[in-house]
């Protein structure tokens, strides 16, 4: 279980599931705030250095839509996520699809994926848990291998040269 | 196999768990068919199957002894999936470090203490957006 002060804990479940678990310091109020929020997203959710988030539109309601965009500040590549809610419930869960746009970057990510994000008082704050349902195993991998999720992980695309080194 | 598709097969093999506890059972030294199916409820054949799973991936190989044929894990290999998975989490860590400070902020910002009032005030002009 993770604990406040420890970093990220991943595992995969099941072969078309990554799992997250992250501890914050902070009450689930504010840990919700900050993932519903476009102004404190576009704060946070960047990624590796080197990529802002000039888009960011939530409309945080079980149907609602919404749509993420990164830039790349070097030579201006973009790629983004959108999808629509499937699940709100205040400070406890959310839960939505989600699509890949390739923008000028490239990559597939298969059908989409279902994003449950759940957060949970512990002892000195708050327990967040996000599970990836990628519906495939070989989606799964793709995503997992280019780190194109929510974590996205752009600078790691380039693994494939490195391994083959 | 090219290096994402190898790594794409190692993901498989790590996600199922006889796999996973074969692994782990290989860590500690190389065994035959046979001494992998004990400790398990399924079939010598159906071990195999997982065997040649992890094989394929690369993940373990067969050893010298022709009579025995025992299987031993490829540490390299296994290494190469692990430090992947490694620098997912790496990434997703780094969002993460950066909303722990966001929220160290929110939280101060709700929660003003005596006498905080002018500062804060001084604070927030000074912030670029």
């Amino acid at each position: 279980m993770a604990k406040i002060g420890e970093k990220a804990q991943v595992s995969m479940p099941s072969d078309r599931e990554v799992l997250v678990r992250r501890a914050f310091a902070a009450p689930r109020a504010l840990v919700w705030k900050a993932h519903v929020t476009p102004a404190l997203m576009q704060r946070w959710m960047l990624g590796p250095p080197g990529w802002t988030m000039p888009v960011c539109e939530m409309d945080v309601r079980v149907g609602g839509a919404y749509r993420y965009r990164w830039r790349s500040i070097e030579d201006g590549k973009e790629f983004g996520f959108h999808g629509t809610f499937t699940d709100v419930v205040e400070a406890a869960k959310l839960a939505h699809t989600e699509f890949y746009d390739p923008g000028d970057v490239g990559g597939d990510m298969g059908e989409g994926a279902d994003i449950v994000l759940t957060f949970e008082d512990i002892d000195g704050g708050t327990l967040l848990t996000s599970r990836m349902d990628f519906k495939t195993q070989a989606a799964r991998d793709a995503a997992v291998s280019t780190g194109m999720t929510d974590g996205m992980e752009m600078s790691y695309a380039t693994l494939d040269d490195e391994l083959r080194r | 196999m090219n290096a994402s598709s190898r790594l794409d097969a190692a993901f498989a093999a790590l996600a199922d768990p006889t796999r996973r506890a074969i692994l782990a059972r290989l860590a500690s030294g190389e065994a035959s068919v046979a001494e992998l199916a004990a400790p398990f409820d399924i079939s010598q054949p159906a071990i195999s199957k997982h065997l040649k799973m992890l094989e394929r991936a690369g993940l373990i190989s067969v050893g010298q002894d022709a009579q025995r044929r025992p299987r031993r894990v490829e540490a390299d290999a296994l290494q190469e999936a692990a430090a992947w998975i490694e620098r997912f989490r790496e990434a997703v860590e780094a969002n993460y470090q950066r909303l722990d400070a966001l929220l160290e902020v929110m939280q101060r910002a709700a929660t003003p203490r005596r006498a905080a009032g002018a500062k804060k005030r001084a604070r927030r002009k000074k912030k670029p957006s």
